[in-house]
């Protein structure tokens, strides 16, 4: 028997057994992806590439990590000088938190450019903005472990949020602390969330993204069905098979991204005071406020959306609007077409409108309030939210250009 | 023995089964829920403080410790009382607008008795401990001094109401913690008075 024959045998051995042949060409190497993918198809690959670099540091770390409120800054110190490559493991897991985020802003936004979310795709959206939430929740646990000044006071900010809510409000914000104010209660629960909990939830999340991508096929930059234009074989005549031809893309995409990524571990891991933020540097301390308080980048539009309304309570609802919005976006949009490239002017002046608006939101969330940011964030948080708003009616009224049959190059 | 499927019995038995794999669930997540709450070490921790005032005099101030803070309780002269509206435009949030009191604080004396203020001992800057320097025209602190509470650390002043002072470090009033009264010789400090409670 030659090499060659005993690999297929050992293959049908295992397919009598477990479908690999099947689930491997039914996902990649028969998985048909339209051929007309650009710079912009390459974060959703990113991010699982992301995710596992995460969890990957994050096991490392809970070796050498103490959830506990008087060891959990000393152990992160010990990390940081006496574990052997200690300091590269946690700057790897507090970069890739940063790059996660970057990463899914710049995957949404692909969504949003070529109309991703609209039907039959709306689960796939809709199971994309469960994992967001579960992503803000997984970070937001996680700044609070090293337990320095801005972990400290960052969490009661965050927290004392649900005491805004009516009646309940108090009661639930104690709930979630275990203690009436931030402790070791609460950073052991944080722990056991951070590590494993939301972990689950989200590998799981990740697999129903793409067992939903997988049945539905990928969108497109002209957003156009390529299951529509099938050949003989029945294999969409726009289509590529993924594997090899968008593993390979991918790969140097990702090549790419860890170039980026690993400049930025090496030379600037506190990325400028954004990414690990400079009271963090100073253990917890109860009975001293940080001169002012932040949340990481990734969190500062929606910081800035709470800050400008003078309302805690409706603060906090304009906050959870701003992501709870996003969830019924495919049912807002009532243009015939998917992609910015064949949409009108109204839809292109609305998205950038959008995008600039979430910038500014952002860097206005990591700066203390004044009567002009204060107005300013008035004014942005209105156009975030007129975006969706008025979105039923400019992608209705708007002329759009025709959609052509085939995919473009 | 019937080829046929009595759907009515299934129906019923897979919605009973339901209903008692359902209570069954529900008293399950019953104790998951619940180790959620502060355990016994930290609620003995963090309990409300009974103080007994009676026997506190005009002018004078007892420190009590709840959840690890120092709160102390003053019983105002009338004198003191007087000097809150005068200082007012001296002060940097005369109205108590910061969210740093329960709402039946948020009057000129931020308190719900006039004459008793209860304050939590932490400097809002830095959490020094303020000192309370009751004397009017203290010598060091200048002939208007009206009574109040100064930082040795680094100088913020407060009035007697625990409102801060323009141009002091101190950028909020000191924290009135949530107490109410259970009777007129007593103070629990850590609850809100039962009309507030929600």
């Amino acid at each position: 028997m030659s090499e060659q024959d005993k690999k297929v045998n050992m293959m049908e051995w295992v397919d009598k057994r477990f479908p690999a042949t099947q689930v491997w060409n039914e996902h990649l190497a028969q998985y048909y992806a339209p051929k007309n993918f650009n710079f912009w198809y390459f974060f959703g690959a990113l991010a699982i590439l992301t995710l596992v670099i995460q969890i990957v540091s994050g096991i490392w770390l809970t070796m050498s990590y103490k959830p506990d409120a008087s060891e959990a800054f000393n152990s992160v110190e010990y990390i940081m000088r006496d574990v052997e490559w200690g300091w590269l493991i946690r700057y790897m897991h507090s970069t890739g938190a940063s790059f996660f985020f970057i990463v899914v802003y710049l995957h949404m936004f692909r969504g949003l450019l070529y109309g991703s979310y609209k039907g039959p795709r709306e689960l796939i959206w809709i199971i994309g903005c469960v994992i967001f939430l579960v992503l803000m929740a997984e970070a937001f646990m996680g700044y609070l472990l090293p337990w320095g000044q801005m972990s400290y006071w960052g969490a009661q900010v965050i927290i004392s949020l649900f005491g805004a809510i009516p009646y309940v409000g108090e009661t639930l914000a104690i709930w979630i602390r275990g203690d009436y104010v931030i402790s070791d209660a609460t950073l052991n629960r944080f722990f056991a969330i951070h590590v494993i909990a939301l972990p689950l939830v989200l590998v799981l999340l990740v697999f129903l993204h793409i067992v939903s991508l997988h049945h539905v096929g990928s969108n497109n930059p002209d957003g156009i069905e390529i299951k529509d234009k099938k050949d003989e074989n029945g294999i969409p005549v726009d289509g590529i098979p993924f594997h090899p031809y968008y593993s390979t893309k991918d790969l140097m995409g990702a090549v790419v991204f860890l170039f980026i990524f690993a400049f930025v571990m090496f030379f600037m891991p506190e990325g400028g005071g954004y990414f690990i933020e400079p009271p963090n540097f100073e253990p917890a301390d109860p009975l001293k406020t940080p001169e002012h308080i932040a949340p990481v980048w990734y969190f500062t539009p929606y910081y800035a959306i709470l800050r400008a309304v003078p309302d805690k309570l409706l603060g906090v609802i304009a906050m959870g609007g701003a992501i709870a919005i996003m969830f019924v976006l495919p049912w807002l949009d009532r243009s015939p077409v998917r992609s910015m490239r064949y949409r009108g002017w109204m839809s292109k002046v609305a998205l950038a409108i959008f995008v600039v608006s979430f910038v500014i939101l952002g860097f206005l969330g990591t700066q203390p309030s004044t009567p002009t940011y204060t107005l300013m964030a008035q004014i942005f948080t209105t156009l975030y939210f007129l975006y969706f708003i008025l979105m039923p009616w400019y992608t209705k009224i708007e002329k759009c250009k025709p959609v052509p049959e085939r995919v473009t190059k | 023995m019937t080829q046929e499927v009595d759907l009515k019995r299934r129906k019923f038995l897979t919605i009973a089964t339901g209903v008692v794999g359902g209570v069954g669930a529900a008293h399950l997540a019953v104790p998951f829920v619940s180790s959620w709450q502060p355990s016994a070490k930290a609620q003995a921790a963090g309990a409300p403080v009974k103080v007994d005032i009676s026997k506190l005099q005009e002018g004078q101030m007892i420190t009590v410790e709840w959840r690890g803070k120092p709160v102390w309780i003053v019983k105002r002269t009338p004198e003191l009382l007087d000097a809150l509206p005068t200082v007012r435009d001296n002060l940097r949030d005369p109205d108590s607008a910061e969210e740093q009191q329960p709402k039946y604080a948020v009057n000129e004396h931020r308190s719900i008795k006039p004459e008793i203020l209860v304050l939590v001992g932490v400097c809002t800057h830095l959490g020094c401990a303020p000192l309370y320097r009751p004397e009017m025209s203290a010598e060091d602190l200048g002939a208007d001094w009206k009574g109040g509470f100064f930082c040795p650390c680094h100088g913020s002043k407060f009035d007697i109401a625990g409102r801060v002072y323009q141009s002091v470090p101190a950028p909020t009033n000191l924290e009135v913690p949530p107490y109410r009264f259970i009777d007129d010789a007593t103070v629990l400090v850590g609850e809100h008075p039962e009309e507030f409670t929600a």
